[in-house]
């Protein structure tokens, strides 16, 4: 239908995570709202696993394009493709996550079909019959409601974990709607070589729990005690930008304003001051610890537990206490 | 070698910022400017880029009289060429809005073989600008790029490494292209004195919507889908709760606490 709101589902080389399909729980929302239906689309070598779980996921129709050309992901051949779906089904709504791939394919396309579009955004509502998106600005100092008139679809990305994951139902099933897209590689200027998995395996967006540190940390050596509690909580390990251009911990693990964006639901602040821009990478997290020696830190007013104290001293009994009640 | 670099000036985010509400942008006069942080990276990329492959840099800014500061810093370093993008019709682009005059302005420019940009601008934030450059001029779209590995001039190749979620993605393409950097991908040198005083009398040369061939009702806030409706201050966290006491104690709540939220497995 025309004013369906439709939810791109990624993956890499068909490898999926269930985060790829959380979208379709706003989507749906949206939907109702629009009194549509929410769709997914993909696009692949072969999304016969990406239609099963997408149904079960939420999705009431999955709209495809596979081939060969589509193993790998590639923004060029993969916006072709996708602004050509929904150039041919133009629906009202196209939600994409706001990772590398979401963001390169939706910016892409946005393009190609002519289109300005929303990014990042962590609210979605619909009044009036008219999308309104709301997103942080400088610095999450700000927070702007932006509505995008003229588009058609109206092309949108969202922070992951800004909405809540939708419920798994194993039995639902639907239609596929598979179109084709003819693509070859000498129409394509990029070649995929090799991905080389990170030896830290942080994934920062996608972590439930965060064990983050700034300057009071002090060195390398102060985020190993860090990673111990992240690994005893099975999170991952952050850091503010002091403690990276430090040159104690790897840029990949910076949070803020020039390094990631990230809304786990549980962040844990060591000696981190809270600076403005550290704060814009994570003040959505759901529920913020902070560990300062400094009482007067910033970070204590944005936090919902402090503790005024070492790390040092902190994170150790932490580790302790956490493995003795969780049994580890 | 043909390189171009696009650079935007951003306030200062330690500054406070304030809003035009009726017209939904940012009253850009009242605070301090600086140049884009990523966009630094880019400026040096296209240096280093330069120095081992040889050609000539162009630098490109969109914006008010102001914006020249950051066209003039990149002649203090040296770029051979800048040109800033002034034009009435161009207030309140969005980022499609905007790709296209930049566009247009690449085009210009001619044979371009790389445009470099940061990944990201720090007002905006909204991270699409390059690939929708890309997208809009046919060029290889490189984002996030970590490092550049080769480029192959002679046969138009480049080889890049990006940095997305768990790795780095190796990518050969064919030139021209777009890449859009990340921090970190080299350390920005800084202006000598020379370069400074050098760049400060130098005319930056303007060019407008006519000079580029841009319909003007299709940027600046004519040509833009998407407009600011709402600016609000995001309400304040909930005051926290400091745990006091003795250090075992304080823990032992603080553990109880986060299991509580059934987060932790």
């Amino acid at each position: 239908m025309a004013n369906d709101v439709w939810v791109y589902i990624e993956h890499k080389e068909g490898e999926v995570s269930p985060m790829s399909y959380e979208l379709l729980g706003i989507g749906k929302t949206l939907a109702n709202d629009f009194g549509s239906s929410v769709c997914a689309f993909a696009i692949g070598e072969n999304l016969d696993n990406i239609s099963k779980e997408a149904f079960q996921y939420g999705a009431s129709k999955v709209y495809g394009i596979e081939g060969g050309v589509y193993k790998h992901f590639r923004a060029e051949a993969y916006s072709k493709a996708a602004s050509f779906l929904l150039d041919k089904y133009k629906p009202e709504v196209v939600l994409f996550r706001a990772t590398t791939q979401g963001t390169d394919i939706a910016a892409a396309s946005a393009a190609r079909l002519g289109f300005g579009l929303c990014t990042d955004s962590i609210g979605l509502k619909v009044e009036g019959g008219q999308l309104k998106m709301t997103r942080a600005a400088f610095g999450g100092n700000y927070t702007v409601t932006v509505v995008n008139e003229k588009a058609k679809p109206q092309i949108v990305t969202v922070r992951p974990k800004a909405f809540a994951m939708p419920e798994k139902n194993a039995s639902a099933s639907g239609e596929v709607v598979k179109e084709s897209f003819a693509l070859s590689e000498d129409e394509l200027a990029t070649k995929f070589v090799e991905f080389i998995k990170s030896q830290v395996t942080v994934n920062l967006v996608e972590a439930d729990i965060i064990v983050s540190g700034g300057r009071g940390v002090g060195g390398e050596e102060g985020f190993k005690i860090l990673k111990e509690l992240a690994d005893t909580l099975g999170g991952a390990v952050g850091a503010s930008r002091a403690a990276v251009d430090s040159g104690w911990i790897p840029y990949e693990h910076q949070v803020g304003q020039t390094g990631k964006t990230v809304k786990p639901k549980i962040y844990i602040a060591c000696g981190i001051s809270g600076a403005i821009q550290h704060l814009a990478g994570m003040r959505t997290s759901d529920c913020i610890v902070a560990i300062n020696k400094d009482p007067d830190a910033p970070i204590f007013k944005n936090a919902s537990f402090g503790i005024v104290g070492d790390y040092k001293q902190v994170v150790p009994l932490l580790v302790e206490k956490f493995k003795a009640k969780l049994n580890k | 070698m043909k390189i171009a670099v696009c650079i935007k000036q951003v306030p200062d985010t330690e500054a406070e910022i304030k809003w035009d509400t009726q017209k939904g942008v940012l009253k850009r006069d009242s605070i301090d400017p600086i140049t884009n942080p990523f966009d630094e990276f880019a400026l040096e990329e296209a240096l280093l880029t330069r120095e081992n492959y040889d050609g000539e840099i162009v630098a490109i800014t969109m914006g008010p009289e102001r914006s020249s500061d950051v066209l003039r810093n990149a002649l203090a370093l040296t770029v051979n060429e800048v040109h800033r993008l002034t034009d009435d019709a161009f207030a309140g682009s969005d980022t499609y809005a905007t790709a296209s005059v930049l566009a247009a302005a690449i085009k210009k420019i001619g044979d371009v073989d790389i445009v470099f940009c940061g990944k990201q601008s720090t007002d905006g934030n909204t991270g699409v600008v390059g690939a929708e450059l890309a997208a809009i001029l046919g060029f290889s779209p490189l984002t996030y790029v970590s490092k550049i590995r080769t480029i192959d001039a002679a046969n138009k190749k480049i080889v890049v490494e990006r940095a997305i979620e768990g790795g780095t993605e190796v990518i050969e393409a064919k030139l021209p292209a777009v890449v859009s950097v990340i921090k970190g991908i080299n350390e920005p040198r800084l202006p000598n004195l020379m370069g400074i005083r050098k760049a400060a009398k130098m005319e930056i040369p303007q060019w407008n919507a006519d000079d580029l061939g841009v319909d003007k009702s299709k940027v600046g806030s004519a040509g833009s889908s998407t407009k600011v409706v709402e600016i609000a201050v995001p309400p304040p966290r909930g005051a926290g709760e400091i745990l006091k006491g003795e250090i075992a104690d304080v823990v032992n709540t603080l553990t109880d606490k986060l299991i509580d939220l059934k987060v932790i497995k």
